[in-house]
């Protein structure tokens, strides 16, 4: 079985960045790895202390990160050793920051998955495994401009690579 | 209904385009559609000090030394300004050394929050494409620029190549019918909207807001509803300019406006008709922006501070309002009020009108022009299980830097007078 492997963490609909990472802490500091104990923390304090052993799913229901601009949400996630955030929608600038920030979103039916389910998100073949229900939850694939920008290891790699857009 | 071939010896319908599709086109050299993928030109690239200091460290990440054109680039510095602590200190170093390096504009800590500074400064007008690494870079869809949010390292980028990709929005048709009563502001308007249609209710769409009250509306009023568009989940929320717009640019900048209209077929994904009229003041409740109730629900909710200000309700006729409902009255001695000035023109434009020594006199605290305490991270950060009533965007939890206290949103009016008399109050009285 090929795939991302992890524990779920379920959280419900509209997951804004102040949950992700609160104001108070984003301004303060451009260490990723000091703020990352703050991710989620008032919504479930133990967020990074679950997370970051053995890393983890965030799964959410709708609209997961609507609010700010902030790129620290997703790298929060990140360096909490979020393998991936599976919801059954994104806030539009929340979704173009994880990918150029390299976490991986999944847009599926996350009612079909329940809080410490294991999961292998195979994001080529497009289907979250559910192993602890024995089940299969396909996705749509990214758009390809979107998919090319992964590909080449997110945006910064990608104008490296080029010297500018080449999409 | 325009014929155009696609091809030899077809024929297909093409209707009329959005606001959104004729920027995208303009900009993108194509005929661009709701859907399409474009790379298109930015005429303008903004970012403040809570999401700069990535943008250059993904900029250095790129290995790229110089911005596209340093007259298109600005950073401000508003969200913790001045700064409170030693590591925002450092941020903002980093975006002074940035602007030096490589002559884009840097506006400090007295200039104001960057959604008054950039178009006070004539940097965007009718017409463009703009992005800035703040969500809420949606408010200059109300001078008609297609103007959105981004994060840090889509800043960067576009601060690289002064482009950046775009999937061309669907978008919503908001009219506002009638007219508005006194006491009834264009806050109200929108928090009414997004009771409406939720936080989620235009996510990857861009509004356009038309009919007789946008017209009516100030420049100012109309930035305010403009500025909530990313708050029902819009990538951009557009007006049409007309003579209050292109009046509010003489003597700001050297560019000359490019107005845009939508063509009367365009397409539109969903249309929706409000009666104004039938609109009174409106407040979100603690913990959603959409949690919206008219405002006899919520009268009589006790409140421990009050914020005027945010690059929502800091504008000029928002401190007008509140220094003539406060000429002769004083806020309740239980209430902290807090006015943060949008920018430093906005501040020496009251100063001038007599609204600072009004707001002053009758018990205001007045703060630097920036974001205040709306983010959390200064200026008025309230205590355990205080209620603060503020004319702020956003009303999540621990938005003001305390996750145990509770955010009330809702109009200048309604801020003013709830803060004279100490409970949310109903400000139509004081419009009789």
């Amino acid at each position: 079985m090929t795939g991302l492997k992890a524990k779920a963490f379920k959280y419900g609909d509209d997951i804004n960045t102040d949950y992700i990472i609160s104001g108070k802490y984003k301004f303060k500091s451009a260490d990723m790895e000091a703020m990352a104990v703050h991710a989620m923390e008032d919504l479930d304090p133990d967020y990074h202390d679950k997370v970051k052993p053995n890393g983890g799913f965030l799964v959410a229901g709708k609209n997961f990160g609507m609010g700010s601009s902030r790129e620290q949400a997703p790298l929060v996630l990140i360096h909490s050793n979020t393998k991936a955030v599976l919801a059954k929608s994104f806030a539009r600038i929340f979704y173009r920051n994880a990918i150029n920030t390299g976490l991986p979103v999944v847009e599926c039916d996350t009612d079909l998955i329940d809080d410490g389910d294991e999961l292998v998100v195979d994001l080529e073949a497009g289907v979250v495994r559910n192993v602890t229900q024995g089940s299969e939850i396909p996705f749509p694939p990214l758009p390809p401009v979107m998919a090319q920008l992964l590909a080449d290891g997110g945006l910064v790699e990608h104008f490296k690579k080029h010297g500018g857009f080449n999409l | 209904m325009l014929q155009q071939t696609d091809r030899p010896g077809r024929l297909i319908a093409i209707s009329g385009k959005t606001i959104a599709e004729k920027i995208f086109s303009a900009h993108s050299g194509t005929d661009a559609r709701a859907g399409d993928i474009v790379v298109a030109d930015v005429d303008f690239v903004m970012g403040q000090d809570g999401t700069s200091p990535l943008a250059i460290r993904a900029l250095d990440n790129m290995g790229v030394a110089e911005v596209f054109d340093p007259q298109k680039v600005a950073l401000v510095i508003d969200h913790s300004s001045p700064s409170p602590i030693e590591g925002v200190s450092a941020l903002h170093t980093i975006m002074r050394d940035f602007g030096k390096r490589t002559g884009a504009k840097v506006y400090d800590i007295a200039e104001g929050v960057c959604h008054q500074v950039v178009p006070e400064h004539g940097h965007v007008v009718p017409g463009d494409l703009m992005v800035g690494c703040d969500s809420h870079t949606c408010t200059y869809g109300a001078l008609n620029v297609f103007s959105t949010g981004v994060g840090s390292t889509d800043g960067a980028a576009a601060m690289a190549s002064g482009k950046l990709w775009f999937k061309v929005p669907d978008t919503m048709k908001v009219t506002y019918e009638g007219s508005l009563q006194p006491g009834v502001f264009s806050k109200d308007l929108i928090l009414y909207l997004a009771g409406q249609i939720g936080v989620d209710g235009a996510t990857y769409e861009a509004i356009e807001f038309h009919g007789p009250v946008i017209d009516e509306l100030s420049v100012d009023a109309r930035m305010t509803i403009s500025n909530m568009a990313i708050e029902v989940g819009a990538k951009a929320g557009l007006m049409k300019a007309d003579d209050k717009t292109l009046a509010w640019f003489e003597g700001r900048g050297t560019r000359t406006p490019a107005p845009v209209d939508p063509d009367a077929d365009a397409v539109y994904a969903s249309e929706r008709v409000i009666d104004a009229s039938a609109v009174g003041p409106q407040v979100a409740k603690p913990h959603a922006v959409d949690n919206v109730s008219p405002i006899e629900e919520v009268e009589g909710t006790p409140i421990a501070q009050g914020v005027l200000g945010t690059c929502t309700n800091g504008r000029l006729e928002d401190l007008g309002i509140a220094a003539r409902m406060l000429e002769g009255r004083r806020v309740h001695p239980d209430v902290r009020f807090i006015v943060a000035p949008a920018s430093k023109q906005t501040y020496l434009d009251a100063m001038a009108a007599g609204y600072i020594q009004t707001l002053v006199e009758a018990g205001a605290a007045v703060v630097t022009p920036g974001c205040g305490p709306c983010v959390g991270t200064h200026n008025g950060v309230p205590s355990d299980g205080e209620n603060v009533i503020s004319t702020a965007n956003r009303n999540f939890k621990g938005r003001m830097g305390n996750s145990n206290a509770f955010i009330y949103l809702g109009s200048p009016a309604t801020v003013v007078a709830s803060v004279i008399e100490g409970r949310i109050t109903d400000p139509r009285k004081y419009f009789g």
